[in-house]
């Protein structure tokens, strides 16, 4: 394998296996999520269950590893095919309409896709696992009570709620076009493709990025309709006595001085 | 001979006095075009004429030889698309019913990092031959042809190679490609020869030697848009790119 990651194939390689990490990541984030549209208890007593537990640290770590190395790889492919296309452009160039828009816009798909995790970690992360594992006292009771942030952000903070749920819903979309080239086009780059897979994949493609991504798009729309109710009381543990604690909001708070 | 009036053309051409030249556009105007003549035809009757008004430039060059879509050595962009406006034939094998009656055709050379343009509408493509050098073959006693049925070899792949070797080595694939990719050429010769017994035998070594010459000539990472298959004049299929990556895998996994 000397030298395989180094050549054109091997950085390919790499960029599709951390794609499909990542795709597998989001599978399971929205499975997750997914949770607090039958239940705010069940949602939240997955959120105690990850909170900042060695494994979901670990997890994260993982996951961010997971992340950069996709980045770092997609700048570098993406600096080399500029350069190796030359600095002579056509004067005119009409593409074959069949060539996928997502497809010739990976990068700016890409980060799109970044901005709006720095947005998603600020508003979820930072208030949960990051308060957690600084020992924040005062953030510490909502450390894991996931359906009082999402509706939080999503329902209770009146133009900002409606901004960011358009920010989410822009987010989601650029995630769709990102993977309904990037899910087939994963398999391409690793081998597993031919005549008969390339139309399957595809086809594939469009259903598993619309899944996901019409999945993360109803949690949002859910919560900005004032869906989700944040739990008072219902579940037996530890955490539904924090969540007893603090089912005002922090905008609630606020008005109430 | 044919009772249509011609084509009068304005012709947006790509003049370039040599590789390290600056080039820019010139236009000329071509009249009573037939519709029957083919495109090269019309290109060769711009250049009578350029000879005959002494034009300070000269006739235009450009890469031309069979002219029957077999060689591969016609190239040029025109009206933004490899080979023209047509699917799946080469420029020499485009005709002048193509095109309408006062229309500017514009006309460049390929542009791509790995195929620099030596003049006008001519580029430097011996960068397809150093990768075909650097494995495309396979390594066979010379000898009595031996015969056809000795080896037997399954339809289906017996097929497939055949389409993968229908690749010209234009250079199209790479001129259209926004990442100057030369893979869908590389694995149309790598499938080719993959797919057959008698290529079996150096498969390791071929994949491995035209992808790492392929990326010494600088040409770019494939990122699977396609572009190149929808504008190859012999519909060579990216499935050869799925089938170069698993060959190269294979091969790097081996040692
Ligand atoms: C949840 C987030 C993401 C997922 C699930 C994801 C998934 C994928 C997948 C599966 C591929 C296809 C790989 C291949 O063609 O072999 C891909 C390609 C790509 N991704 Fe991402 N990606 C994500 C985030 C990002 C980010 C944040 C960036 C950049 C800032 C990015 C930039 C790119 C680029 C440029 C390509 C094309 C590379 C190529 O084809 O060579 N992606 N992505
Ligand atoms: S001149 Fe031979 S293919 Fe066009």
């Amino acid at each position: 394998m000397k030298g395989f990651f180094k050549s054109s194939i091997g950085k390919k390689l790499i960029m599709s296996i951390s794609g499909l990490f990542l795709i597998l990541f989001l599978l399971f984030h929205l499975c997750m999520n997914a949770v607090v549209l039958f239940s705010e208890c069940a949602y939240n007593s997955v959120c105690a269950f990850l909170g900042s537990n060695w494994y979901a640290v670990a997890g994260t770590v993982i996951l961010a590893a997971g992340f950069l190395v996709h980045i770092v790889y997609a700048f570098v492919l993406t600096i080399q095919n500029r350069k190796a296309r030359g600095t002579d452009r056509y004067d005119s160039q009409n593409l074959p309409k069949e060539v996928e828009f997502a497809s010739k816009n990976m990068l700016v798909l890409g980060i799109i896709i970044f901005c709006g995790l720095i947005t998603h970690f600020g508003q979820f992360w930072a208030k949960m696992m990051f308060a957690d594992l600084i020992g924040c006292e005062e953030a510490e009771s909502l450390s894991t009570n996931g359906a009082y942030w999402i509706n939080y952000y999503f329902h209770e903070c009146g133009a900002l709620s409606i901004v960011l749920t358009v920010v989410y819903l822009i987010w989601f979309a650029a995630l769709w076009l990102h993977l309904n080239h990037g899910f087939w086009s994963a398999f391409h780059t690793a081998g597993l493709s031919n005549k008969t897979w390339i139309p399957r994949l595809k086809c594939i493609a469009k259903w598993f990025s619309t899944i996901v991504c019409l999945g993360f798009a109803v949690i949002v729309i859910y919560a900005a309709c004032g869906g989700i109710k944040v739990p008072q009381g219902c579940c037996k543990d530890k955490q539904a006595v924090e969540c007893q604690q603090s089912t005002q909001t922090p905008c609630q708070q606020e008005s109430n001085k | 001979m044919s009772e249509n009036k011609g084509l009068n053309l304005t012709l947006k051409v790509w003049r370039q006095k040599d590789r390290h030249s600056k080039g820019q556009f010139k236009e000329y105007k071509v009249e009573n075009i037939s519709t029957e003549a083919s495109f090269l035809e019309m290109v060769d009757i711009l250049n009578e004429q350029l000879i005959n008004t002494n034009d300070p430039d000269g006739p235009v060059a450009f890469d031309h030889d069979c002219r029957e879509g077999i060689c591969g050595m016609c190239s040029l962009f025109i009206n933004g698309r490899a080979h023209g406006p047509d699917d799946a034939i080469t420029t020499c094998q485009l005709h002048m019913r193509k095109f309408k009656d006062g229309e500017t055709i514009t006309i460049e050379p390929w542009r791509s990092g790995g195929f620099p343009v030596i003049k006008d509408l001519m580029v430097d493509r011996s960068a397809y031959d150093k990768i075909m050098q650097a494995g495309g073959f396979v390594s066979v006693s010379t000898g009595g042809v031996p015969d056809a049925n000795a080896i037997p070899i399954p339809k289906a792949d017996a097929d497939e190679a055949m389409d993968a070797a229908a690749c010209i080595g234009c250079g199209a694939c790479a001129a259209t490609c926004k990442n100057g990719s030369a893979m869908l050429f590389v694995s149309a010769k790598v499938s080719q020869l993959a797919l057959l017994p008698q290529g079996k035998v150096e498969a390791a070594k071929r994949a491995k030697a035209m992808v790492a010459k392929m990326d010494e000539l600088g040409f770019g990472n494939c990122t699977n848009t396609g572009a190149c298959e929808l504008e190859c004049p012999k519909q060579v299929s990216i499935s050869h790119i799925a089938r170069l990556n698993r060959e190269f895998l294979k091969a790097n996994i081996k040692d």
